[in-house]
This record gives structure tokens, sequence and C-alpha cells, in this order.
């Protein structure tokens, strides 16, 4: 992404904003509220037509919501294969079940699904059309601390045996530094801010690469540090 | 359960039988809110009391039969619920010159609601399509609908006559914009409210136009179209019974008029419960199709 501008009514959100991700780099974007972190993504998403810029991505790009947004009267099979233009979309789909665990919903109407379980079968459907580039839009603030932590190994889980580039944007800094591969902060309408997480795979959140990260981030966030850091 | 005390406490021109379905010119909407409410409060008890249902209609019909028969329902201003039920078995079987048989009216009728339902429904959603669709379809179209939609369509009768006779057609059309109507509005209505987060996903998804109608829009548009489908067959049998009664020379309209000059309020009353079944079979169909069609809803006490 180059050049990537947004203005809203009288102030630009996103100014001239340059971005790379590699291939199957797992990129996080963190940035306070109304730092345009949304803007940003759905940009890229391009859903935005108010957005100037150029974006060049090596495939499909595939996006999941903060909501799951499952089109609520058609199955959860039918949802996943929605837009699908491969020989058989259903089989598709239904692999793309079985690999986030929705194997005996595929059959269920979306409105009887629990908000782990719609989330997933957003991933799935995001995934079912082999993207190149996944976006996700804070894909996992509107469920609970413990369904957060099977999400966050289902994501890391699909992502390495898929291996798109993908770009999460989201307001938890932890939920950052145990996903990616990079950091960065948006602030003042760019990247402010970039890291790489250096602590390695699997993560564990005592390390302390990440402490020192964290508190750094938290600093370019504006977060003045506390006396007890916890978590 | 409100109607038959009224009916025991003196006498009133609606027969039992709307105590279960719709009249027409009551608007179903009243009572469908209320029954799946009703339902979900009494749990448990509700099959136990649909005995007491039944019972209070009968008691209805029978302090009914008690009153006519005491004298206190006199025949001149109301049939007993028996003479109505020996009239209309009388209409069955017998082909009079006056009023032709039950089966015959009850047909003409049909035919006339039937055709100009249909045709009512179909010109509404058509219409609801282009201007919900698309922007510059709607500056078209949808002021001259929403004006034409102002005028009272009772008052346009005498014009209809003028301008189409007294035959079948302003009949059938008068049904027809009544159906029309309502229809339009609320699909128009759903169509616009589809959310527009489903829309961006259709976006995101690579959805052609084509795939975001048939598979966003329309189904998002259903619920809407099928409120305004139950609107349309309320209206559209208003407007048949009362197009019916002008200048018609078949039907059950044509049997009240002609049971008008005979004074025989026992036809009249056949005429009216035949177009109150008619009417709860109609809405009884549509409320099948909104079970089937919007099963997907959480809220539909599956």
């Amino acid at each position: 992404m180059r050049g990537l501008s947004r203005a809203f009514g009288g102030g630009s959100v996103l100014d001239g904003l340059d971005l790379d991700i590699g291939s199957g780099e797992f990129v996080a974007l963190i940035g306070r509220s109304g730092s345009g972190k949304s803007t940003l993504l759905r940009a890229l998403a391009g859903l935005d037509r108010e957005a100037t810029g150029d974006l060049s991505a090596p495939g499909p790009v595939s996006v999941a919501f903060q909501e799951p947004r499952l089109v609520p009267w058609k199955r959860v099979l039918a949802n996943v294969a929605l837009g699908l233009r491969v020989a058989d979309p259903l089989a598709a789909a239904r692999t793309a079940l079985d690999e986030v665990g929705l194997t005996e919903r595929a059959s269920a109407w979306p409105g009887t699904l629990s908000g782990g379980e719609a989330q997933r079968a957003s991933l799935a459907r995001a995934l079912v059309r082999e993207p190149r580039l996944l976006l996700l839009d804070e894909p996992f603030s509107a469920l609970d601390a413990l369904t957060r932590i099977t999400m966050h190994r289902l994501v890391l889980r699909l992502w390495k045996a898929h291996r798109p580039a993908v770009l999460l944007v989201t307001h938890d800094v932890d939920e950052a530094l145990a996903l990616a591969d990079r950091v960065l902060v948006l602030g003042e309408g760019r990247i402010a801010h970039s890291s790489p997480v250096t602590a390695p795979r699997p993560r564990d959140r005592d390390h302390p690469d990440l402490a020192a990260l964290r508190l750094r981030l938290l600093t370019e966030l504006g977060v003045p540090a506390g006396e007890t850091d916890e978590l | 359960m409100s109607t038959p005390r009224r009916l025991a406490s003196g006498g009133s021109e609606s027969p039992p039988v709307s105590a279960a379905g719709s009249v027409p010119g009551v608007a179903p909407v009243a009572t469908r809110g209320a029954r799946p409410a009703g339902r979900r409060a009494a749990g448990s008890r509700s099959p136990d009391l649909g005995w007491l249902r039944l019972l209070s209609l009968v008691a209805a019909v029978g302090l009914w039969q008690v009153a006519s028969n005491t004298g206190i329902l006199p025949a001149s201003k109301l049939a007993s619920p028996a003479s109505i039920a020996h009239t209309a078995y009388y209409l069955v079987v017998t082909d009079s010159p006056t009023y032709g048989t039950l089966q015959a009216s009850l047909l003409a009728s049909c035919e006339r609601w039937v055709i100009g339902l249909a045709l009512g429904v179909a010109v509404g959603v058509l219409l609801a399509v282009i201007t919900g669709l698309s922007r510059v379809g709607e500056a078209i179209a949808d002021p001259i609908l929403q004006a034409l939609r102002g005028i009272p369509l009772l008052g346009l009768i005498p014009l209809f006559i003028v301008w189409f006779g007294i035959g079948q057609l302003p009949k059938v059309l008068f049904v027809m914009l009544s159906a029309l109507f309502p229809m339009y509005v609320n699909t128009f209505a759903g169509i616009r409210g589809v959310d527009s987060k489903l829309g961006e996903l259709g976006q995101v998804l690579g959805l052609r136009r084509a795939e975001m109608i048939r598979h966003i829009v329309l189904p998002g548009a259903l619920p809407a179209a099928l409120t305004g489908l139950q609107l349309s067959v309320v209206f559209s049998m208003i407007a048949l019974v009362v197009g019916e009664q002008i200048n018609a020379t078949s039907g059950l309209g044509f049997m009240i008029t002609q049971a008008e000059q005979f004074l025989d309020n026992s036809v009249i009353m056949v005429a009216l419960i035949v177009y109150a079944i008619l009417a709860v079979l109609a809405n009884g169909a549509v409320r099948l199709l909104e079970r089937k069609a919007l099963a997907w809803r959480r809220d539909f006490g599956q």
C-alpha cells in the first residue's frame, strides 16, 4: 500500500500512509481509538470509495469483521460457500468448516450459533477462498476472554497451515504480541512505529522481550507507564 | 376473549367466527403480535386452555341462539345461528332465481379476489424492486406512487364506474389497487432496510450485482414483504366486499344486495361468514408461508 489518504470532514484520518506486508507475514496494527485503524483496514478491503492510494496484493484478499456478519437466512455451510467461484464450493466450504471445528454445525442457522462459533464460521468463510492477504478487523474484541484464547490458537493454526499475509487490527496490545511477527502503531495518520516481535513461537507471555516491547508499545500509544503493569 | 362477552351482552353484528380469525376491516397485525407473546407467556398452560377457547365460542353461539329463541334478538334484526345454518344449506342445494347457489356466488367472488390480489401483489413487488434497487428508479416512480397512495380508494369507485363500466373490470381493478400499495410500500422498505453490513459483506466476497440481489437483498426484504402481503390480503378483501355490492350481478356481494331488498338478514349473515372464512384461510396461508420462509429467525418460536 502506498500513499493511502483518507479524509473525513475537515481533517484527514490517514495521510499518505505507506505499508508493506511480507508474504506470509503476520502483522498487527494497534492504535488509539479514533486513530484510523478500522479506516485503514476498510480501505485495504476496498470498502472505502473515498480513500485514495495504491494497493497491490498478489492474490485474493479476505476480510473477517468484528461481527461475524453471517447471512442469517442461509445455513452455515451456504454462508461459507457464498460467492466462492470454484468447481465444488460446498465441498471446499465443508473442508474449511472442518478446519475451524464447526463440522457439526454446517447445517445450522447462523442465529443459533454462539459468538465464538459464528466468528469461527466467519474465519472459515474468509479462508475458504485461499487468500494471500487476510484482513482481520478486531475479530475477537466482542468475544469473552476464554473464547478469545481458543480463537488465538485457531488463528495461529490456520495461519501456519495456509500462510497468508495477515493484517490484524486490534486494540489489545497483548493480542498483538501473542500473534504477530511485527507490530505497527498507527498515529497521526501514518505508521508511527514498527517493531518486530523477536520472541520465538510458541509465544510465552512471560518472555522478557515481550515485556520490554509491551512497554515500548504502550508508550508509543501514549499510555503512561504505570506502577504495576498487570495483565 | 372479549368478543364473545360482547355478543352475550346484547347482540352485535359480528358473527362469532370472527373471534377465531380476522374480520375484513380489522388489520391482522394486532392479533398477530398478540398471539406469539401470549403463547410464550402462557407457556405450558396454553394447550390446557384450548378447550376453554372452543367452549367459549360454543357458549357464545349458544347464548346467541337462546337470545333469538326467546325473542331478545328479533329475527328481523338478527337471524339465529340455526336459521343461518338453515339458510346456508338452502343456498347450497337450491339454485334460486334470486340468489343462485352459494357455490356459484363464492366462485364468482373468489375469482375476482384472487385475480385482483395476485395482480396487485405482483405489480407491487415489481415496482418495489425497481424503485428499491435503483435511486433513479425511485426518484422517478416513488413520488407518483406515494401521491396515488394517498387517495382513498373507496372514493374512486364512482370514477371507476365511469371509466370502466359496471362489469368485472372495475371490481378486479379495485381489488388489485387495494392490494398493490401495501405490497409496494412494505417491500420497498424491506429492500432498503437490508443491513448495510451485509451489503459490505457482499462487496468483500466479490458478489456480482445479480448475486447480491438474489442472496442478500431479496431474502433480506422478505420479512417486510410478507407483512405487506398480509396487509394486501386484508385490504383487497375490503375492496372486494365493497366493490361487489355496487352494480354486481354475481358473487357474495350480489347476494347481499339482493338480500337487502328482501330484508333477509340471514342471507346477509351467510355471505359475511363466508367472507370471514375466506379471510381467515388467506391469512392462515400467508402465515404458513411466513413460517416456512422465515424459519431462520430465532424469534419465531421454532
